[in-house]
């Protein structure tokens, strides 16, 4: 079925991708060679049988390819959606090298929805062990954890800040890339397992470290929401916005919707979004969608821009005006946002990542008119509850150092997800959960 | 959903509210804050926390804009959507010797809590707290209970002395050895009533109320500059130096909405007169 069309989905929040129809999908599942050696899975964060559950879709049985990507994933739906297909499984399918990979995220996709749409079955859990954990934070890693350990037969209470489950999966990603009733429908199946959610506890200050430190084991989920800000001139000014103010008033408060919902937001009409990654991709696209024009900057070329292709294109076809080579310097205004002076940056030799490094050209100095600026930059590890437990080891970006199986530096403790690595994917931070739980699993079996 | 267990105006446009809510009330500490949505289509907003008493959490404010209006509408009984903390950090409690605090307005909320960590880590404790008029004065009797002593000024002279609490608070620290000080309340009165203490070097806390959405570090909406530092209020404070605190930026950002806020609340004052909700 494919995209909406632009000129049309930039008028709603309404999912851009429409997905496969069942015949377009056992076509795709057709094309899939099967290999005995599948090099996709190798390439899977979280290791599902990608062969077998396409070929179960190729036989058209759409639910039994959802129960059989559910016994390694548990949110097929969500990660068919956000998941980098391009540089995991699909960079490494056979077909890749001679003409177009297998469509693995597509179908993953299509088989959870296929599966929704017949009633999602329960899963099963094991008998009760009597140990409980604590999950702090209900995004992709504590959603994760919380599903296996429960499924384990482990009690488990999940804690969640916000007033809404699902951490950036409700406050960050938006509805246009990944639907919030998606995102529950998937986060329901796991709370089905009878975890336990506490929502609107902040853990450190709602819940004491000892009474956290009374269960069994901890999970650390809290992710990278920590927002950086550029430290530049004018920062403070009515109108700068971290992309994780912009995205949380209209993801979770839906303040495009305001006055029906009561959360304001700038009403703007030329908005400058700061950085390359997917954040700021959703960034623009959401102030698109607000009827601003945007503009995007960013420092290094348009090949290195750190967002998937596909949200790149999606931007573009939508207006997104992209300004490369170039950095902000100050942003101006006398209480309000007037525009934002940028610096055109030339590119050196390349850095560790691979990336040519970024350096100014003195002078070379221009101005955009815009009344809304809009970071996004990157986020680092969220610090409040990590820098309060003792006996935690700390990386220096504020993360929470854990070894490849979630252990931390304390024996009760165990941490996956962004607050391990800093911001990365959710599919990474669902596979350090699924090592975690394993973890948590194998102490508390010693008990 | 959280009960509204009491709820009652006890001045002029400002009310108090008792919420069930265990999880704050059981480990609330002077200084600290809550963040509240009353329904589903509801803001988030920060309100301080007033006082705690078992498994509730009183909290103090004035009807200002729509939430708070919709939040005084709410009859006990009912319920609030949402309610999390406590959040930021307490206000730092110790033998300072002799403090000062002074509240303003809807600010006294939550200075007869303060005032009495103080009295029971040793201190001397002064009161002074100062509205418009004698209408709005709130909470004497709890500050009376809690301070050494109590001074009341009004605006306009219809209770204690005619003036500003600023005046009040310039004098005691002519007269005496103060250790600490704190000043509650608007930002301008924070901001003009901090300079009394400036030259003599008192140290002096302010609780910075500026506009937050998520409350727990996640969206920097509520920084501010304090020794020239970027902070965010909601995990950093909200309690700050008042002496290294930029009021004027704090004052500029907390402006920045005041189209929509009009507008929330024009819609609200329409509602309320249609179905004759609210009081």
């Amino acid at each position: 079925m494919g995209d909406r069309p632009a000129d049309i989905r930039v008028r709603d929040f309404l999912e851009v991708d429409c997905g496969l129809t069942a015949d377009e999908a056992v076509a795709e599942a057709n094309r899939c060679l099967g290999c005995k050696k599948p090099a996709c899975v190798d390439g899977c964060p979280v290791n599902i049988d990608i062969p077998a559950f396409i070929g179960l879709i190729a036989e058209r049985k759409f639910t039994e390819a959802a129960l059989s990507i559910k016994t390694q994933n548990m949110l097929p739906a969500i990660c068919g959606r956000v998941c980098p297909q391009e540089t995991q499984c699909e960079v490494l399918c056979i077909l890749g090298k001679k003409e177009k990979p297998v469509r693995i995220g597509q179908l993953e996709r299509f088989a959870a929805d296929e599966e929704r749409r017949t009633g999602i079955k329960a899963p099963v859990k094991k008998a009760a062990t009597g140990k409980k954990v604590a999950v702090v934070g209900s995004g992709p890693a504590g959603i994760t954890a919380a599903g296996e350990l429960a499924k384990e037969g482990h009690s488990v209470v999940m804690y969640e800040s916000l007033h809404l489950p699902g951490g950036v999966l409700t406050y960050g990603i938006p509805s246009f890339r990944l639907p919030k009733d998606i995102v529950k429908a998937e986060l329901d199946q796991v709370l089905s397992l009878g975890v336990e959610v506490k929502l609107n506890h902040f853990v450190g200050r709602s819940v004491p470290l000892d009474e956290l430190l009374s269960y069994d084991a901890v999970l650390l989920g809290t992710g990278a929401g920590l927002p950086y800000f550029m430290g530049i001139s004018g920062e403070h000014l009515n109108g700068v916005y971290s992309a994780n103010e912009f995205l949380t008033r209209v993801n979770l408060m839906h303040a495009d919707r305001f006055p029906e919902y009561d959360t304001p937001i700038a009403k703007s009409s030329r908005v400058v979004v700061v950085g390359g990654g997917n954040v700021a991709m959703d960034a623009a696209r959401t102030a698109r969608r607000m009827g601003a024009k945007v503009t995007l900057v960013y420092r290094r070329r348009a090949e290195d821009l750190p967002a998937r292709l596909a949200e790149v294109h999606h931007a573009e076809e939508e207006g997104i005006e992209f300004i490369t080579c170039a950095n902000p310097t100050r942003i101006l205004g006398e209480q309000v946002v007037t525009g934002i002076e940028c610096i055109r940056m030339k590119m050196c030799e390349l850095d560790a990542s691979g990336r040519p490094s970024a350096v100014p050209i003195n002078g070379d100095t221009f101005t955009i008119d815009c009344d809304v600026v809009i970071q996004a930059i990157g986020q680092g590890p969220n610090p409040v509850l990590v820098r309060e437990i003792q006996g935690l080891e700390r990386g220096r970006a504020g993360n929470v150092v854990a070894d490849g199986d979630g252990r931390t530096a304390h024996p009760k403790i165990f941490a996956a997800g962004d607050v391990t690595t800093g911001a990365a994917t959710v599919i990474l931070a669902m596979g350090g959960a699924k090592k975690a739980a394993q973890s948590i699993n194998s102490l508390l079996a010693t008990r | 959903m959280y009960t509204i267990e009491k709820t009652h105006e006890i001045a002029d446009k400002i009310f108090e509210i008792w919420v069930n809510a265990p999880h704050v009330a059981r480990n609330a500490r002077a200084g600290q804050f809550v963040i509240i949505r009353t329904d589903e289509t509801g803001e988030r907003i920060p309100l301080t926390i007033s006082r705690a008493s078992g498994d509730l959490v009183r909290i103090v404010f004035m009807a200002v804009g729509k939430t708070t209006h919709a939040l005084a509408a709410i009859k006990a009984g009912d319920a609030i959507a949402d309610i999390v903390g406590p959040l930021g950090h307490p206000s730092e409690i110790k033998a300072w010797g002799t403090c000062v605090i002074v509240g303003g307005g809807a600010g006294i909320a939550n200075t007869p809590c303060i005032a009495e960590a103080l009295k029971a880590a040793g201190n001397t404790v002064i009161g002074i707290i100062g509205a418009r008029n004698a209408g709005m004065l709130i909470l004497e009797d709890e500050m009376r209970e809690a301070c050494d002593e109590l001074h009341v000024t009004t605006d306009d002279g219809s209770k204690g002395r005619h003036g500003f609490a600023a005046d009040v608070l310039k004098e005691i620290v002519a007269e005496r050895k103060v250790d600490a000080v704190w000043i509650i309340g608007p930002t301008i009165m924070m901001k003009i009533t901090s300079m009394a203490t400036k030259k003599k070097g008192i140290k002096t806390f302010v609780s910075l109320n500026p506009i937050m959405v998520d409350g727990t570090g996640m969206c920097g909406s509520c920084r501010c500059q304090v020794a020239g530092k970027t902070v965010f209020a909601c995990v950093d404070g909200p309690e700050f130096d008042a002496h290294e605190v930029n009021f004027d930026q704090l004052m500029q950002r907390q402006r920045y909405y005041m189209d929509q806020e009009k507008e929330a609340l024009a819609r609200w004052n329409q509602h309320v007169c249609s179905c004759g909700e609210g009081r």
